[in-house]
């Protein structure tokens, strides 16, 4: 575990000069990825690893400890199949539901995350966010998905940005965590693409689209220019930053091009769920119709799969 | 630091495009005056199946005597061709768009057996683009006096229209089109390599009901070529191929009557300043001469990179290279297909040889090849210069050269030292930038921040050794009319 964490590295480029991005050029790219055409052994392999990389998600307000007690259950069993079938990664709460999701992911290797720091706005003062986070650690949370000050951000306080990034990867100690840009409020890949240096050069370990709260969240477009990002880091200073889509990616087909898009972007060791996580909630269920499809060769009802 | 783990390889299966619903005769004819008729010569070539080297169809080998046949043909429908009014045109021209569109699939898969380019080019690219010029040269059957305001004009009367095996059935449309909508009749001969398509076409046209005569499509190799380019009663030639070609008949119809539009061959500069937005430009890099088995005249085969910027393009490009996915045509997944003959292999291979030879560093993908067929891997060449064999000539392969620079002023005389002129590519994220190179480029087609774009109404042909005249748009139509 503990060589998954980066750290902040205090030397950095002046934010205000980063790469930028030909908008046109990426989407051009991105649709050629969407033909790519996943069939048999790939597909199932494909299905597999996208379900292994989920975090499913509950961030209501109306969240209870039974019904994240029912989404453990879930992540950990996800279907009756004839085949042997992985968790998810983690599932996604918030801080306060922390310590009942631990309980019942034990021994199960799923990862519990917490989004902290006034999530989803991001509109508290820093002590607060980081007795948020905190709390969400000494709950027990594995991971915790931060967001970050987009009015600072578009304010052109790029430093402040990134020095209260540190402070939170501080107070995570051993949890992991991941950098939620918000990219649905950035309003260009230009800026994505800042969001996305800064997030890593303060020592992310995750960079994340978006809290689900906002739309558009995760679109292929943002995140190829997250995960070109991710290479430029990572050839630069030999660290590995994992990405994670959030909302918005809830078909199978679609998390098969992500997949497709992360192994042609980033190469296939970035293909296993400590690199890469889909935040969703939908997604699950309609992998798994998939899977069975394959298995059987017919769709089945989706009341066949349950919906926790 | 960052831990290796351990990764199962994730490989994409083989997704192949199905061809039962595709139609080949296992011999063609030639298309002469509305109806398919056997050839006099009485003899027949084969076309084969670049991908697997089996042949595909036998297709009639038309010596003087059937090109004079067509051309007589094309002579009797130009009277009433050019009587008919140019609304009832553009119907036809029409009528040619959408049966293309609807057997689109079709057309597609043919184009990738006979031709060996990725069916996921021929179904988004050849085929609607294809449509596309007959919709567009439609549009303006029936608006020519628009057009060309206050000008007085009329068709030359027959067209002989010679079209190379890069895109096959591309280049037909982008010389019957135009031809049609400007009231000309035509013979076309296809490439000896790539006759399929033509001669689908051929069916499509006998469906629309287009007036016998008024396209007559025969297929031969450079003889018949050579028949249609000396024929006494042909008004106007239209070429697409080589440069060496284009001179021979350049020099044969020399002191006629005919008019002539050559578009030949190129060597494109795709030049990448140091302020470009690198991701996209190595995609760029990658569509501008590997598209279509870097088959394309307009493929940016000279690459220059601004200095500072050197090492990162490269990396980046060698890593894309890597994911590029080379085989089977008809495989979705293919990026690259097949070359489109042994002869273009061997040239290849021998530009390859010439380029090591010459002390430049290669560096190519490391896939597997199919072991039947004709293959190449993309391949890249460092450490050359103006004066290699590989920068200087056309290569017509998945080869790339590259060559850096320094300043603003070196890569425009650069990418102007050369006997081509047909296209170049900029990058960079300064307008000004894009303004000053591409006004400097002596390119008949200067792409910024994007490459090998194609559009109907935009017109397209070279300057120097790269040819004669315009196609598309107005400049397209304007070739096919006397003023």
């Amino acid at each position: 575990m503990k060589n998954l964490l980066n750290k902040p590295l205090k030397k950095h480029p002046d934010f205000r000069h980063t790469t930028t991005i030909d908008q046109v050029g990426v989407l051009e790219r991105t649709s050629r990825i969407t033909k790519r055409s996943i069939k048999n052994e790939a597909k199932m392999q494909g299905l597999k690893m996208a379900l292994n990389m989920i975090d499913l998600t509950t961030l209501e307000g109306a969240d209870t400890d039974q019904k994240v007690r029912q989404m453990c259950n879930k992540a950990k069993n996800l279907h009756v199949s004839s085949i042997k079938l992985p968790t998810t990664a983690a599932v996604c709460v918030y801080p306060s539901l922390v310590k009942t999701a631990k309980k019942e992911v034990e021994g199960s290797g799923v990862k519990v995350a917490a989004v902290a720091t006034a999530f989803p706005s991001g509109q508290a003062p820093l002590d607060v966010k980081l007795a948020d986070t905190k709390f969400a650690v000494s709950e027990g949370a594995d991971e915790i998905d931060m967001v970050i000050s987009r009015g600072r951000f578009h304010q052109g306080e790029y430093n402040y940005v990134y020095d209260e990034i540190c402070a939170i990867k501080e107070a995570c100690g051993k949890a992991r965590l991941k950098v939620i840009l918000e990219t649905g409020e950035l309003g260009s890949l230009d800026k994505v693409r800042k969001a996305s240096d800064i997030a890593m050069y303060a020592g992310a370990d995750f960079i994340k689209t978006s809290t689900g709260k906002i739309s558009p969240a995760a679109t292929m477009p943002v995140t190829y220019v997250m995960l070109q990002a991710i290479r430029d880091f990572y050839t630069q200073h030999n660290i590995m930053v994992g990405m994670k889509p959030a909302g918005g990616i809830s078909t199978a087909k679609v998390a098969l091009h992500y997949l497709i898009m992360v192994k042609e972007v980033l190469g296939e060791q970035w293909l296993n769920n400590n690199w890469f996580r889909f935040g969703a909630s939908r997604l699950a269920n309609d992998v798994l119709m998939q899977i069975e499809k394959q298995l059987s060769g017919a769709y089945q009802s989706a009341d066949y799969f349950s919906k926790d | 630091m960052a831990k290796k783990s351990k990764h199962t390889s994730w490989d994409l299966s083989p997704a192949p495009e199905s061809t039962g619903h595709v139609d080949i005769k296992k011999k063609y004819d030639l298309f002469i005056d509305g109806k398919f008729v056997k050839p006099k010569s009485g003899k027949y070539f084969n076309t084969i199946n670049p991908a697997s080297e089996q042949v595909l169809s036998s297709v009639a080998h038309a010596n003087e005597a059937d090109v004079d046949r067509a051309v007589k043909a094309a002579r009797k429908a130009s009277g009433p061709w050019q009587k008919l009014s140019r609304k009832e045109r553009a119907k036809y021209i029409y009528r040619i768009a959408r049966l293309i569109q609807e057997r689109a699939k079709e057309f597609a898969v043919i184009e990738s057996l006979d031709g060996g380019k990725p069916i996921r080019e021929s179904r988004d690219v050849d085929v609607p683009l294809a449509a596309n010029h007959f919709f567009y040269t439609a549009g303006w059957a029936d608006k020519l006096e628009y057009a060309f305001p206050n000008r007085k004009f009329a068709p030359y009367g027959v067209a002989g229209q010679i079209i190379p095996w890069n895109f096959p059935l591309l280049m037909a449309a982008w010389k019957i089109a135009p031809a049609l909508a400007t009231g000309n009749t035509v013979v076309l001969k296809p490439a000896e390599t790539t006759p399929l398509t033509a001669l689908k076409l051929a069916e499509l046209i006998q469906d629309a009901d287009l007036p016998p005569g008024v396209v007559n499509i025969i297929t031969g190799e450079g003889d018949t070529g050579a028949a249609i380019v000396n024929h006494k009663d042909i008004d106007k030639i239209a070429f697409t191929g080589s440069t060496g070609v284009g001179k021979i008949i350049r020099k044969a119809i020399a002191g006629t009557k005919k008019k002539a539009t050559l578009e030949l061959g190129g060597k494109a500069a795709n030049i990448i300043c140091e302020d470009a937005t690198i991701d996209q430009a190595v995609e760029g890099i990658v569509n501008g001469i590997y598209f279509n088995q870097g088959h394309v005249c307009c493929a940016g085969s000279r690459l220059f990179v601004q200095e500072s910027v050197y090492d990162e393009v490269l990396e980046k490009l060698k890593f894309r290279i890597e994911s590029l996915v080379v085989g089977d045509p008809l495989d979705k997944n293919t990026d690259i297909g097949a070359i489109n003959s042994k002869e273009q292999l061997h040239t290849i291979e021998k530009y390859i040889k010439a380029g090591k030879a010459e002390g430049a560093i290669m560096y190519q993908n490391n896939c597997d090849l199919p072991s039947k067929g004709f293959w190449c891997r993309p391949t890249l060449f460092t450490n050359v210069s103006q004066s290699s064999k590989i920068v200087q000539e056309e290569i017509f392969g998945p080869v790339l050269a590259i060559q850096t620079f320094r300043t603003i002023a070196e890569v425009i005389s650069k990418a102007n030292n050369t006997p081509y002129g047909l296209s170049a590519g900029v990058w960079t994220d300064k307008g000004s930038k894009i303004f000053n190179l591409s006004s400097q480029m002596n390119a008949g087609v200067v792409w910024a921040n994007t490459y090998n774009k194609f559009d109907p109404a935009s017109p397209f042909g070279g300057y120097k050794e790269s040819g004669i005249g315009r196609e598309g748009g107005l400049h397209g139509l304007q070739a096919y009319l006397k003023f």
